[in-house]
């Protein structure tokens, strides 16, 4: 889910920006420099590498299931295929990135970090809302700079299984189950009809796939395999499900 | 009030909207939604219908500027009946849909609608053909269009099966603009569905507190 819906959804999630470092700059040859402007240098080495996503959390009684797809782009080219949306926090604690992949790298890093620190001091592990605040502290401060949609969930002793959405401008919402990144705009109307609330974890993961199978399908940002992981008391359980293993709906 | 749609890209009025039509086994249902707005605060209607008939057995639903669609569908209209007379048979939804395409295509500059044509004819049987922004023709068992349409692609993906029964169509297209109506703030109102056969042609409207509603509402 995206903070501004106005048009938000529908917008790219790439923002230009001619970044010298990333865009190759020829050396010169008899005396000519291609530089990156001209048309011999393809203009994905000008954007800045985005997480265009799908991203999902559902909470069940005793744990939450995550998954996401693993399409990185730098514009039209895909920079990763293989992309890990997936990212510890803590223990039990994850977040799903969507929107610019430095942004959501920087921030969960700095997340991490200070969970970790939070968490030595009080001598226990720490809450899922400690955690979602934390990531909405940094992305409402710098909103102007930062392009950051961030779904955490996770489970702790005091209220089980979580979900909490971070999106663009640095909301905070807890929600039984939340939507993000381009591709999410997509599976809304799927997610509204088929979500109930008590449903138990293999309903959640298999509905989480699906949802994430529809989306991929139709968003050009968003594709690969689907990664999902579950969170319980237990502990944390990762899945992978491949292009060709991916549910299929019928085609028309 | 136009004065405060100035970010819209659509002037005046505009039914940010959300329209379907799908086969199934014998016929075809088409639905919309029932609101129109200016920029994205102001409804200007909550009860336009956005289903039209331009022949017998032959309905279009329209997207984008109403101003523009309205001056197309009544361009339209009046081809395909002196078309259908110069044939003397009734037209195919091929060629009410060309009609539309053709009028789309060559305003390409100034236009801004898309339509989705639907209908029944003796040669084809049900079929439902979009016609989008810049003036692409194609044909599919079902589609949906309009700026609600976006938060139900994955919806329909999921539960649309051809060769479907009239009952079954009917629930699917209910639901599925009652899903994207719940996401949308410029589609709204109530749910306009028309069911064209051999037979002829049955218009059903679901107000809004029937609905169907979902898990959160």
């Amino acid at each position: 889910m995206l903070g501004f819906m106005r048009g938000q959804p529908l917008l790219s999630t790439v923002i230009h920006r001619e970044k010298m470092a990333a865009a190759p700059v020829m050396m010169p040859y008899f005396g000519q420099q291609i530089s990156s402007k001209s048309d011999l240098v393809p203009d994905w080495t000008r954007q800045e590498v985005s997480t265009g996503t799908t991203i999902m959390a559902v909470e069940y009684d005793g744990g939450v299931v995550i998954g996401a797809d693993s399409r990185t782009t730098t514009g039209a080219y895909i920079a990763n295929r293989v992309t890990d949306k997936l990212t510890r926090i803590h223990n039990k604690i994850y977040c799903c990135r969507s929107g610019s992949a430095a942004d959501t790298q920087a921030i969960a890093e700095i997340v991490a970090y200070q969970l970790g620190f939070h968490s030595i001091e009080l001598d226990e592990p720490p809450l899922v809302e400690t955690a979602a605040n934390l990531f909405r502290a940094s992305c409402y401060r710098y909103r102007e700079e930062l392009t950051a949609g961030i779904l955490v969930a996770g489970w702790d002793k005091r209220k089980g299984g979580q979900v909490y959405s971070v999106p663009i401008g640095g909301m905070l919402v807890r929600q039984p189950v939340s939507v993000g990144g381009s591709g999410s705009t997509y599976i809304y109307g799927f997610m509204d009809a088929n979500y109930k609330p008590g449903m138990n974890k293999e309903q959640c993961m298999e509905l989480t796939a699906a949802a994430l199978s529809l989306a991929m399908e139709r968003d050009g940002s968003s594709g690969g395999v689907v990664r999902l992981a579950s969170i319980s008391e237990e502990g944390v359980e990762r899945r992978v499900i491949l292009g060709n293993q991916l549910p299929k709906f019928s085609t028309h | 009030m136009e004065k405060h749609c100035t970010e819209s890209r659509v002037k005046g009025v505009s039914t940010g909207t959300t329209i379907l039509a799908a086969v199934f086994d014998g016929g075809v249902v088409i639905g919309s939604d029932s609101r129109a707005s200016m920029g994205e605060e102001y409804v200007s209607s909550k009860t336009i219908n956005k289903v039209i008939q331009v022949h017998d057995r032959i309905f279009c639903c329209i997207a984008g500027s109403l101003a523009d669609a309205q001056a197309i569908t009544k361009a339209a209209k009046f081809h395909l009946s002196f078309h259908s007379v110069q044939m003397e048979s009734p037209p195919r939804v091929m060629a009410a849909a060309s009609v539309l395409k053709d009028l789309c295509y060559k305003n390409r500059e100034e236009l801004q609608a898309g339509f989705i044509t639907a209908g029944w004819d003796k040669k084809n049987g049900p079929q439902v053909y979009v016609v989008a922004l810049g003036g692409m023709l194609i044909n599919q068992l079902v589609t949906i269009a309009g700026s609600g349409s976006t938060y139900i692609y994955g919806y329909i993906d999921a539960k649309y099966k051809p060769n479907m029964t009239k009952e079954e169509c009917l629930q699917f297209a209910t639901n599925a603009l009652a899903l994207a109506m719940g996401r949308d703030n410029v589609s709204g109102g109530v749910a306009h569905l028309v069911v064209v056969t051999e037979k002829g042609v049955e218009h059903v409207v679901v107000p809004g507190d029937k609905l169907p509603k979902f898990h959160d509402e």
